[in-house]
């Protein structure tokens, strides 16, 4: 466990956070055969939040989404849906409590002999809403996903986008308290993924809806969730505000899923780091908050005299928050200079690594 | 062909369309049920109970393991006790049925089965108790092959018709035996196969007509 853990900790200490915790999952075990699925378990999800829940798969995340409308049973712990235990409720008693939960799936799960509308329609239909009521209030959800033109179709004329639009619309029917998200944008290409991405957010803000996540792709995190658990074999390895897991990584798994959005040191350069000082040092540094907000670079300049140059690297805004990595090139010779350029750094609140040196100016 | 063979084979077709309709809307009544108990009970079904899943499954195989000419005649007992006769095309119809149910059932099974899991997964995730599941997401996403394979339950009951003359249930298959294969009327022979031929041919045409339309997984 790690600092971002320990602030979530403290916060659900707090009595009234507790009231406001739409999901609270205490120790939940699950295990399929010699494996566990689910090791120990606690998360909290509070009203109105985006948590994402990233791990690789295998990580335990379907199991886990899946307890929280109880279409998978942990072995032990409890799962508190809006202050309610539901883990132990029968099938029959857990049914009117499912409608207060939306689904969306990775592979739509839209009914292909329905219409798009009865599929949008079907979860009031379920409900026992009369079919008049139904059609409209399908007709207002598909206008929210911006699909009305094709109420009448049927989903195999649909793009993956449009189904997972009407699969959003569907989850939506019963106005939903919490929208489980179960890999729903992994099979859609890029475009699509953001245009998802966006819509989930603008429903989240929109209708203060509270949603639940889970990925393996960081992308996905980064573009819409508030915060972030990272899941591996079971257990919650960190947790924490999206943007301070990402400026600040406390376990390798969570380095690993974030290899391919934060920015690396270009192959060919990093092939040519050798351990001993050469013509160039090459250091990393990662900023964050005021780091990042702050003229450093030309501070760095003005403070410590000297040739630096930027190599590769950028800031990137998440939660509105300036997170990056920068990749300087300092002049190798003199030791000193070095250890003042990192000095000057580290007092700015960056980290720095020293990634190693280059023996020809790069 | 004479007009009283003639007479003849328009009486024959009669029955024949009769067995196979009457025999064939029973199997259908009783056999989606089947086909559903069997999807709902296996493991991880709706309704898992590997109990009744084997004893079902059990009492299914041993109605198919019979063949036809033999279940026509074991039955006569069942047949009497239903109908209050034991010979004719009404007769012929409960043993008919009797064997098309537990073939028709498996076509069923295998037509249910192959329904996504995910969208039972979905369907319960919107609060949908069985029912539900059943009436809005197994039959209506298998309907395609409900339908295709009750067209393959009628072809087969055409043919099993012809069984039904040895309970003097008549029939095509009966007029071919007696009077073009006992009698030597070529035509009448020629003229039952036509007729069959056609018949066979027109539910197909029927079937895959009705799959189509019924069809939108594209």
């Amino acid at each position: 466990m790690n600092q971002h853990v320990t602030a979530t900790i403290d916060n659900t200490d707090d009595a009234d956070a507790r009231a406001q915790d739409v999901v609270r999952l205490v120790e939940l075990k699950r295990r399929f055969g010699p494996t566990a699925a689910l090791d120990g378990i606690s998360l909290t999800v509070r009203k109105g939040e985006i948590l994402g829940i990233i791990g690789r798969s295998g990580a335990g995340k379907s199991t886990l989404i899946r307890c929280l409308n109880g279409l998978e049973r942990p072995d032990t712990g409890d799962v508190f849906i809006e202050g309610r235990e539901i883990s132990r409720l029968s099938e029959r008693e857990l049914q009117p409590l499912r409608r207060r939960i939306g689904m969306i799936f990775q592979h739509f799960n839209l009914l292909s002999a329905k219409t798009v509308e009865d599929n949008v329609a079907l979860p009031l239909k379920i409900e026992g809403l009369p079919k008049a009521e139904r059609l409209r209030r399908a007709a207002e959800l598909l206008e929210l996903v911006g699909l009305s033109e094709k109420a009448k179709a049927y989903p195999v004329s649909l793009s993956g986008g449009q189904k997972q639009r009407v699969g959003i619309a569907r989850a939506l029917a019963g106005r939903p308290a919490l929208l489980l998200s179960d890999e729903a944008t992994s099979a859609l290409d890029p475009e699509t993924t953001r245009s998802i991405l966006a819509l989930l957010k603008d429903i989240n803000r929109q209708l203060g809806l509270t949603i639940l996540l889970i990925t393996h792709e960081m992308e996905v995190i980064r573009s819409i969730a508030d915060r972030v658990a990272v899941i591996d074999a079971g257990r919650i390895v960190e947790e924490g505000p999206v943007w301070s897991v990402f400026a600040d990584p406390q376990s390798n798994i969570t380095k690993r899923l974030l290899g391919t959005i934060r920015p690396q040191l270009p192959d060919e350069l990093a092939a040519r780091l050798r351990p001993l000082a050469g013509a160039q040092t090459m250091l990393r540094v990662d900023v964050a908050g005021e780091a990042a907000r702050g003229p450093l670079l030309s501070d760095l300049a003005k403070t410590v005299p000297g040739a630096f140059r930027l190599v590769h690297g950028g800031i990137d805004h998440i939660q509105r928050e300036p997170v990056g990595t920068l990749f300087l090139s300092i002049p190798g010779g003199d030791a000193g200079h070095l250890a003042e350029v990192i000095a000057f750094l580290e007092s700015r609140q960056a980290r720095v690594e020293v990634l190693g040196h280059v023996a020809d100016p790069v | 062909m004479s007009p009283i063979l003639f007479e003849l084979l328009l009486r024959s077709i009669w029955e024949t369309v009769l067995m196979t309709a009457a025999s064939g809307l029973i199997s259908l009544v009783f056999g989606l049920p089947l086909g559903l108990a069997l999807i709902a009970t296996e493991r991880g079904g709706i309704a898992e109970n590997l109990w009744v899943n084997r004893v079902l499954g059990a009492v299914i195989n041993g109605f198919r393991s019979v063949p036809f000419i033999i279940l026509l005649v074991a039955l006569i007992p069942v047949t009497r006790l239903i109908v209050g006769t034991s010979i004719g095309t009404w007769a012929a119809i409960v043993p008919l049925s009797i064997t098309a149910t537990p073939y028709y059932a498996r076509i069923a099974e295998v037509s249910l089965r192959e329904v996504d899991h995910g969208l039972i997964e979905a369907a319960r995730a919107m609060g949908g108790n069985r029912w539900t599941i059943i009436r809005e997401v197994l039959v209506p996403e298998a309907l395609p092959g409900i339908v295709a394979g009750f067209t393959v339950t009628l072809v087969t009951l055409v043919g099993a018709s012809a069984m039904a003359g040895a309970i003097g249930a008549g029939g095509l298959g009966d007029l071919a035996i007696r009077y073009g294969y006992q009698r030597f009327e070529t035509s009448v022979m020629v003229a039952v196969v036509v007729v069959l031929i056609v018949l066979v041919c027109g539910i197909q045409w029927v079937g895959d007509r009705l799959v189509a339309r019924l069809d939108r997984r594209g």
